[in-house]
């Protein structure tokens, strides 16, 4: 009953092509974001910012690079954990070798590095597409893992390859807490969702989706091919290459490569499946849970007085994981998100469904 | 018929096109016009190359012979999206729409070669990306009215039925506002009163926009009717080229159809 658009009309074009065009959604979304800004890092304990709130941030981004490149242009990539790695040896060596870099610009040229990694490896998509392209980025995958752990400039020349991020400061302002580290991650995941949520509405994005639906009807109305999957490569590898910089620089602090093997491609894949293929929202669902599960699966059992062990947990989160994302491939492939539009379309006719 | 716009000049040329595909033969030296503001009819028996001869001329296959002449402009080889920057747009035989995308957003991607704000304002959608984007919305509304599609503006095309989504398509190929409409049997598979309803989206995209058609058709009650001039196509070749009735009463195109032992 609360759901309700009646009596709210549109009247400009401006207006039906609004992110949010109903009122109702608009205050939920202020809401959201007056919690997430002002709310958590007043009231939220460190545990819950710094284990659950930061990577749930992080790996929202990620998958929202993921997703502009699997859900919204059709091109299937299981290189992500590679590319974050990129970002973060990127960051890493920018920070390091001139250190009179703003971060911020640490962060930019980190991305701006990927994009270029993105694009290379982008380039048999021009050829080959479904497993055989996934089969192509799983290479530049192992390729990135090795590239990382063999060749030693990237680490500095430290003898056990792992290496640390410098302090987080921007403009002079030092970010030690868990809180405002949980505020950049924050501010940086609501400018990178924006921007993503804007080209995908737009003339690009459609070029995108084009490609995914329907190749060569994209290709006879003037998309060009080339440049519609590449620069999804690029925007891609762009976003997953800032989150890989602040997996490291925000997340973890210190690392070794194999912070970013292939398992981090699949759980990214996982998410954007779960959440929802071509769709923003559904990048946030997806890494919200993803990030839960373990946790609930470790908490709830002890709070039900059934205390099963961690390797119990970890073996229940595995096959749980396997089970769902099966479910949703059968039963909806759009994912959560696809869900939630679902509930939202009921929600406006309830209780009268005729 | 009366039409405000009387037939033209020759707009398209192709002479002498020939195309193979390994050892077959789908086009051998195929010669015709389309002239300004026409409806061309292209029939023939299946795999007589109709729909061939419309991929050779939007660029999508490059004949080992011939000369395609658009505007005064010839060319040997050209890519799709070189012939539609031109100005030739199409439908398909089997719809070729964006499944996953609405019928608003379909007939949007239709506007995309016309829309060159560059990434970094699309990034922000703000002042003239913005602008840019309503203007385009406003044709692409124009073109909605016009169709009669405004019910299902947001509805994903893959949702739709056959006769709605073949509408969408032709609004599509409209929205790049060509000079020259392909299309590639555009009643396939429709009942009677669908059938009706996109002849008269033909006739008045012909009228109303002066877009010059040429259309591939098998319902030859349809293709009388709408068409101006036909050419007929049979094993690749051209047997007969004309008015609807001249094309009606020759022996070869009866031959064509009803099958004589050669």
């Amino acid at each position: 009953m609360i759901y309700r658009e009646a009596g709210q009309f549109k009247t400009t074009y401006r207006a039906d092509q609004a992110v949010f065009p109903i009122l109702q959604d608009r205050v939920a979304l202020l809401l959201i974001l007056l919690g997430a800004y002002v709310g958590i890092p007043m009231f939220a304990s460190e545990y819950l910012v710094v284990a659950i709130l930061i990577p749930f941030l992080i790996l929202s981004m990620a998958a929202i690079g993921l997703n502009i490149l699997v859900g919204y242009c059709g091109q299937i990539s299981l290189g992500t954990g590679g590319f974050m790695a990129v970002g973060a040896y990127a960051a890493y060596n920018f920070a390091l070798r001139v250190p009179e870099l703003n971060l911020i610009v640490v962060f930019l040229l980190a991305g701006g590095a990927t994009a270029l990694v993105g694009i290379l490896f982008g380039i048999p998509s021009l050829r080959i597409k479904g497993f055989y392209l996934a089969v192509a980025t799983l290479a530049a995958q192992f390729f990135l893992d090795w590239l990382f752990s063999r060749v030693q400039w990237f680490t500095n020349y430290t003898p056990s390859g792992s290496v640390a991020a410098p302090p987080i400061r921007i403009f002079g302002y030092y970010f030690g807490s868990p809180a405002e580290r949980y505020l950049l991650a924050l501010l940086l995941v609501t400018i990178v969702a924006l921007v993503a949520k804007n080209l995908v509405r737009g003339r690009i994005g459609r070029s995108w989706m084009a490609i995914r639906d329907m190749d060569i009807a994209a290709e006879i109305i003037g998309i060009r091919p080339m440049f519609a999957k590449l620069s999804a490569f690029a925007v891609s590898s762009f976003i997953i290459g800032i989150s890989g910089a602040l997996w490291a620089f925000l997340h973890l602090g210190a690392w070794e490569p194999l912070a970013f093997d292939i398992n981090r491609s699949f759980n990214l894949l996982f998410m954007i499946i779960i959440g929802g293929l071509g769709s923003i929202l559904g990048c946030f669902l997806g890494a919200a849970f993803i990030t839960m599960v373990p946790i609930a699966l470790n908490q709830i059992p002890a709070m039900l007085g059934v205390p099963i062990s961690t390797a119990t947990a970890s073996h229940l989160e595995l096959m749980i994981f396997g089970a769902l994302i099966v479910f949703f491939l059968i039963a909806e492939p759009h994912g959560l998100a696809r869900l939630w539009a679902v509930g939202k379309q009921k929600l406006r006719l309830w209780p009268f469904p005729h | 018929m009366e039409r405000t716009r009387p037939i033209g000049d020759v707009l398209l040329q192709v002479d002498d096109i020939s195309l193979s595909f390994g050892g077959v033969q789908a086009l051998s030296g195929v010669s015709f016009d389309i002239r300004r503001h026409e409806i061309r009819a292209i029939i023939g028996p299946n795999g007589a190359g109709k729909s061939s001869m419309l991929n050779v001329i939007n660029g999508f296959y490059h004949p080992q012979q011939g000369r395609i002449t658009f505007k005064g402009q010839t060319r040997r080889r050209m890519r799709p999206h070189e012939t539609s920057s031109q100005g030739i747009a199409r439908t398909f035989q089997n719809i070729a729409l964006f499944r996953g995308m609405s019928t608003l957003d379909n007939i949007m991607t239709g506007r995309l070669l016309k829309m060159h704000r560059n990434f970094l304002w699309q990034a922000l959608w703000w002042g003239p990306a913005e602008r840019e984007e309503i203007e385009h919305r406003e044709h692409v509304e124009r073109i909605i009215d016009f169709l009669e599609i405004q019910s299902i503006r947001k509805v994903p095309v893959g949702q739709l039925p056959y006769g709605l989504q073949k509408r969408v398509e032709l609004g599509r190929a409209l929205a790049a506002e060509p000079e020259l409409l392909l299309l590639d049997e555009p009643m396939a598979g429709m009942n009677v009163e669908e059938k009706e309803d996109m002849c008269r989206f033909i006739l008045d995209v012909n009228d109303e926009f002066g877009t010059t058609i040429a259309l591939i058709e098998h319902d030859m009650g349809v293709v009388m009717d709408l068409s101006d001039r036909v050419v007929v196509l049979d094993y690749g070749r051209k047997i007969a080229d004309g008015s609807p009735d001249a094309v009606r009463g020759d022996q070869k195109v009866i031959d064509a159809y009803l099958g004589v032992s050669h």
